[in-house]
């Protein structure tokens, strides 16, 4: 698709450092309502803070950060809770709950913030876990599922939720080359299906062109690029034809 | 000097971090939701599961107590009160801090390995992202089951002392059954009981404040974890110490 409705999140001039090391450098990005984001960049660029710091499980030291008319940036933890709830993260290493099955990880969001009937929740669970592809998994344990399967139900608990946007943190690192394709195919699906906004962390090229609508490349701590797919492979920006083509 | 400067901030940063766990999760205990399931689920893994230990250890202090009371007090023909000055030394002091120390020990290990395990796999920040709040979740239950459970150990194991020292007076000092409990109970008094209690809470809170502390804040993969874990221990146990003779001066001084 391509998008260009109202701004859902805006990140101005955001700033972050740790233990003197600066990690973003003044980022400023917008991303449409309904649109699927790739931020792509190295490793330790600063990709995954900026997620966290959407969330707010990371404070930036300045600047605004932007959801929805509502500057998260300096809000203390009890107000960010519903905003999260608006919000569902895929962690770089699924961080399932080990100690609960698939079945009460995905129900984890419900069981705490809904009154629904086990019934109700024993269904969307269903649903979920079908959606990914992992149905008749709820009683296994995380421990007894491979990389991918435990990134797909990381999903369905996303998803359980019903969030308005999706953050995935490098969603296909360590995969297979056939199990990072299903999970392209997956964040596709979940785009498509349920019209979420997505924002995809990723320094891998062939994974984030796949499913972005656009691509804004990150290095040094701040958005070098945005565009579209097409307009980031025509980019005369040296780093990014190095980063697209690989080191001369 | 810019080192020792840096040691102490780290050293401020670490004692403010402390008081923050304390008083969300003391706070947090009155706040909704109450999370009741989670809270007795800790309870049984933190009291029923700790049982077998404390009545062990607090037997076995109780049997060499009186040993050694008993042979101490014979030199100066003071034998038969060897029930008394065993009741209000268990009762004041060892039941409270060993019960506590076995406790640091078992549970609070457990409880730093368990969340620092969670914290190092993102698991903390996944329950953050899922709109939960990990303090009142993971924290705030096990400040309050160790809080409540603690006393109740510490009373079970002031039981078995007793019972321990009674079978060494009993089988090998000749002492009477009814002279050791009537001695017992007459010397034991109100303060010693309160002093008793007060302890185990106060202990309790520390253990749970310090290991849910270093839990949340481990870094470094398992390394960091085991560093952890370590730590809350041998911290716990300084802190119960430390805490202990100030409860004993302000409840020997009120008397």
């Amino acid at each position: 698709m391509t998008a260009r409705g109202d701004i859902i999140i805006e990140f101005r001039d955001v700033w972050k450092s740790f233990n003197n090391h600066q990690v973003l450098k003044g980022l400023s990005l917008s991303i449409y309502r309904g649109e699927t984001l790739v931020i792509l960049g190295r490793s330790g660029c600063g990709k995954s803070v900026t997620l966290k710091i959407l969330l707010g499980l990371i404070q930036p030291d300045a600047g605004s950060v932007i959801v929805d008319g509502i500057d998260i940036a300096a809000l203390p933890e009890r107000e960010l809770f519903p905003i999260r709830r608006r919000m569902g993260m895929l962690f770089q290493g699924s961080a399932l709950f080990d100690s609960l099955t698939i079945g009460e990880n995905v129900a984890f969001a419900l069981k705490e913030h809904t009154t629904m009937s086990q019934e109700e929740i024993d269904e969307i669970v269903a649903k979920n876990l079908l959606f990914v592809d992992m149905a008749g998994t709820e009683n296994l344990m995380p421990a007894e599922l491979s990389g991918g399967m435990k990134k797909r139900v990381a999903l369905a608990r996303a998803m359980a939720y019903q969030p308005e946007i999706l953050l995935y943190d490098e969603p296909t690192t360590g995969l297979d080359p056939i199990t990072a394709t299903t999970i392209n195919a997956l964040i596709r699906k979940t785009q498509a299906e349920y019209g979420v906004t997505s924002i995809v962390v990723t320094h891998e090229l062939a994974s984030g062109f796949s499913v972005a609508d656009r691509v804004a490349v990150m290095d040094g701590g701040r958005i070098l690029e945005i565009g579209t797919v097409e307009e980031i492979k025509k980019s005369s920006n040296e780093f990014i034809q190095t980063f697209i083509a690989g080191p001369k | 000097m810019a080192n020792n400067k840096e040691k102490f901030f780290d050293f401020l940063v670490f004692l403010h971090g402390l008081l923050e766990m304390f008083g969300r999760s003391l706070l947090l205990t009155f706040v909704k939701p109450y999370y009741r399931r989670d809270i007795l689920e800790q309870m049984y893994h933190i009291g029923v599961r700790s049982l077998s230990i404390v009545v062990l250890t607090s037997t076995f202090t109780g049997l060499v107590l009186a040993l050694q009371f008993g042979h101490e007090m014979a030199i100066y023909g003071a034998k038969m009160y060897t029930g008394s000055v065993l009741i209000v030394a268990l009762v004041r002091e060892l039941g409270p801090v060993l019960v506590s120390l076995v406790a640091a020990g078992r549970v609070g290990a457990g409880i730093t390995a368990e969340l620092g395990s969670m914290a190092v796999t993102e698991q903390i920040d996944a329950m953050r992202a899922l709109g939960t709040d990990p303090y009142k979740k993971l924290a705030s239950t096990r400040f309050v089951a160790l809080t409540v459970m603690l006393p109740i150990l510490v009373a079970i194991g002031d039981t078995c002392g007793m019972i321990g020292g009674w079978i060494v007076s009993v089988t090998a000092l000749d002492i009477s059954s009814d002279f050791y409990w009537s001695i017992a109970i007459q010397y034991l008094q109100f303060s010693d009981i309160s002093a008793g209690l007060i302890k185990p809470i106060v202990f309790g809170m520390t253990i749970a404040t310090v290991a849910c502390y270093l839990g949340f804040t481990a870094t470094g993969g398992t390394r960091g974890v085991g560093e952890a874990t370590t730590r809350s221990v041998v911290l716990s146990s300084i802190l119960i110490f430390m805490l202990d003779f100030l409860i004993t001066k302000l409840t020997i001084g009120s008397m």
